[in-house]
């Protein structure tokens, strides 16, 4: 099988796995649905593997492939095609293989489920259109990836279309991408004006010639042409990897089913900004305002996502916003030049914030779609896999040494730290104290769902009618228990990259060059050869961690939860009492929501009552549809006194229309 | 000696005379096809009084063409009239004015 093939093969069956599944569902039925959908993943998933042993192996280097041209407009060809180097086919598997995780553990998740074909249909459209993201050879694809994504992400918050905060969701989350993409097209137009072509290849051999052309876009104010270009494409990643102050879809896209909470909004496709930008670098490169930009950005919602995520009580929305911290430490990655840091922490994070969804997930299960952690407590027992999957997932994410999240956390903040780029001082500082928060919430959580008392009573339902919703939070008609087998298979077989991958793959990845055929560092900004500088090997660098600021304050954090949460419960209260104002701030999310609320969202929602009630209904309806018909009612109501339908009027008409037409014949001749 | 005037003259008066009587007839359809006859026959008599002193036959030719289509018009009025007089029971022209706006 040609490369070509391979390479088509790869997102096409996921497309035709979402086609048989969702347009023949009642055809293929329930286990039809699901087979079909996790076969076409796992072989996308294994021809994934196969090009990227293809990579290792050194058989093909940077392939670029033209597929088909779809169409030539004023000498502008719109292709599809791939670009198959280290960056795509290391992204490939990464969203096939948690994808298929995903697939495998929605057998389970989803059982009762009505829509259950409809969900399976949806999630291969996603791997479908996430994988047109990252092979795409040009703007085009990319952005039909990045609205397709965009499209699924839409159509599974808002999976539960009966529940009103569903659909509120899913609105809020278009419409806010909506905002990102709006930034992102007029970036992709600027490329496309400055360098006529949308192919990849084209635009990033040309970009160095252009690093010092300006553009002037409103009135005579003259802006790099590089860091105008750069931001807009840049907004574009902020609206999809939801960076503040674009964020506030994220947490509500947790009305969604756990499934694609785990894998589109917080493996995958909320990491395309972080793929995007990573794959622009050669334009990125060009300009340090942008860079400076992307870096304060990113430090902001790695810092200050994270405090929310430890006031909160849903146990999705505190995996959410730990979601959104951890994006803000790619974003700040990125704004450093470490773009193969940022690229690292993405995979690693997938794995491992997958694992933690998934495991919620399970845990949601067994309490029966109970989310609230303050009726949790001593799950231990119950669901020992989970537990343990759990603890897992959350060293990685801390940042234990050996744990994959370390790795590449780590590599972050030291990178951060050897930047000169202006204002990283202050991004240090966020992405050291977001260490000692990250550690803070998480073992928050891992306490109070797993360890303590449990928070929930097992009523004896005596009452069969009784149905589980119908019980009050906190109650249980029976012992919780271990999920199914098609949901822990999967938390395991993600626990181990989760351990593993960090310690198995910083050498390539960071320092062995893997990147280099995709990602363009310039000299003056090459942070990870510096880094590379006090590198030696995997496991000296995380013995080397004890003696680094980060260990300590993932400890502090470490040591501050478990006194707090596993030993004096009361101490939470006293400081919740003691800061009100700053307890209120994280509580309210620092009011973006009733910011947005409040200006965006109603002053459209005014702007658009406006125009409806004076534009539509007053000048057009009214004045021009209406007013024209009451015109000619007006004038027919006086021209009819004239038609009095007696004979002798009409002619006596004609006479004096004789007479006068006489009259001016006379006076004429 | 009768002149060409006496002619126009007596024609102007049926003329005006039927003309009147369609405007001040407020009563019957009858009456009101009879002026239009006599309107018919005050333009014959100006084309009979023109061929007469101008020596030129073409005018009574018309007149003749003009008593034939005015008997063709009376039998369809009077027709028209016994249908209308028997849907509404009534050839009062004051009555008559469904085409009233």
């Amino acid at each position: 099988m040609g490369l070509k093939s391979i390479l088509l093969l790869i997102p096409l069956l996921p497309l035709a796995g979402a086609v048989i599944s969702g347009l023949g569902r009642n055809q293929v039925g329930r286990a039809g649905a699901h087979w079909v959908t996790i076969l076409a993943v796992a072989a996308s998933c294994a021809l994934s593997f196969r090009i990227l042993m293809m990579h290792l192996g050194g058989e093909i280097g940077v392939e670029n492939i033209s597929v088909y041209t779809w169409m030539i407009s004023d000498g502008i060809q719109f292709e599809m095609g791939f670009l198959v180097d280290h960056l795509t086919s290391l992204m490939m598997c990464v969203v096939t293989f948690v994808s298929l995780m995903v697939h495998i553990y929605t057998i389970g998740y989803m059982h009762d489920d009505p829509g259950y074909q409809r969900f399976f249909s949806y999630i291969n459209l996603f791997t479908f259109s996430m994988l047109m993201l990252v092979m795409a050879n040009n703007f085009l694809q990319l952005f039909f990836g990045w609205e397709a994504v965009g499209l699924v992400s839409y159509l599974l918050i808002g999976f539960w279309f009966k529940k009103e905060s569903a659909i509120f969701a899913n609105l809020k989350a278009f419409l806010v991408n909506r905002v990102g993409d709006f930034g992102f097209l007029l970036g992709i137009a600027a490329i496309l004006i400055t360098f006529g072509s949308l192919d990849y290849a084209t635009v990033f051999q040309a970009a160095p010639s252009m690093s010092g052309e300006t553009i002037s876009v409103i009135g005579g104010t003259e802006w790099s042409l590089m860091t105008f270009i750069c931001v807009c494409l840049f907004i574009g990643a902020m609206g999809k990897s939801a960076q503040a102050p674009l964020h506030v879809w994220l947490p509500d896209s947790m009305e969604g089913p756990t499934p694609i909470s785990a894998l589109i909004h917080a493996a995958t496709m909320v990491t395309a900004g972080i793929f995007m930008v990573a794959r622009m670098s050669p334009l990125f490169e060009l300009s340090d305002a942008a860079l400076s930009f992307v870096m304060l950005i990113g430090a902001f919602t790695a810092l200050a996502m994270g405090m929310i995520g430890i006031v909160q009580n849903d146990i999705k929305r505190v995996v959410a916003y730990s979601t959104l911290s951890q994006l803000g430490y790619m974003t700040v990655a990125l704004g450093v030049s470490a773009y193969s840091a940022a690229i690292f922490h993405l995979m690693t994070h997938a794995f491992f914030k997958a694992l933690l969804f998934l495991g919620a997930g399970s845990v949601i299960i067994a309490l029966h779609h109970q989310q609230d952690i303050r009726h949790m407590g001593g799950l231990r027992k119950h669901m020992p896999v989970t537990w343990i999957t759990a603890w897992v997932g959350t060293l990685a994410l801390v940042g234990f040494p050996f744990f994959a999240g370390f790795y590449s956390k780590d590599a972050i903040i030291e990178a951060v730290g050897f930047s000169h780029r202006w204002g990283s001082g202050v991004a240090y500082i966020a992405v050291l104290l977001g260490v000692l928060i990250t550690a803070l919430y998480s073992f928050r959580l891992l306490y109070l769902v797993f360890h303590g008392k449990q928070r929930f009573e097992v009523v004896d339902a005596h009452d069969k009618h009784q149905h589980d919703d119908q019980l009050p939070d906190g109650q249980l008609d029976h012992a919780p228990k271990e999920s199914p087998l098609v949901v822990t298979i999967p938390l395991v077989l993600l626990a181990i990259p989760s351990v593993l991958i960090g310690w198995y793959t910083i050498e390539p990845v960071l320092f062995g060059g893997w990147m280099d055929d995709s990602i363009r560092v310039l000299e003056k900004n090459d942070v990870l050869a510096e880094l590379a500088h006090h590198y030696n090997g995997a496991t000296a660098m995380a013995l080397h961690a004890i003696q680094t600021p980060p260990f300590w304050l993932m400890i502090t954090g470490f040591v501050i939860a478990t006194v707090i949460y596993r030993f004096r419960p009361a101490v939470a209260d006293s400081v919740r009492r003691r800061v009100p104002v700053l307890y209120r701030l994280l509580e309210n999310k620092y009011y973006f929501d009733e910011l947005y609320q409040k200006t965006f969202a109603n002053g459209t929602l005014k702007l658009g009552q406006g125009l409806w009630q004076r534009a539509d209904a007053g000048l057009i309806d009214g004045l021009l549809v209406n007013g024209s018909a009451k015109a000619v009612n007006w004038m027919a109501a006086r021209v009819r006194k004239w038609q009095t339908g007696y004979l002798y009027d009409y002619a006596f008409a004609m006479i004096l229309g004789l007479i006068a037409i006489l009259g001016v014949w006379v006076v004429m001749y | 000696m009768l002149t060409l005037a006496h002619f126009l003259t007596l024609g102007a008066i049926l003329f005006c005379l039927s003309v009147a009587g369609i405007f001040l007839n407020r009563k019957n359809v009858i009456i009101l096809l009879m002026c239009i006859e006599l309107m018919l026959l005050a333009v014959n008599m100006n084309f009979v009084a023109f061929s007469r002193f101008l020596d030129n036959l073409d005018g009574q030719v018309f007149v003749f063409f003009i008593l034939t289509v005015a008997a063709a018009e009376a039998a369809i009025g009077l027709a028209i009239l016994v249908v209308l007089f028997r849907n509404r029971g009534t050839i009062n022209v004051s009555e008559l004015d469904d085409l009233k706006g």
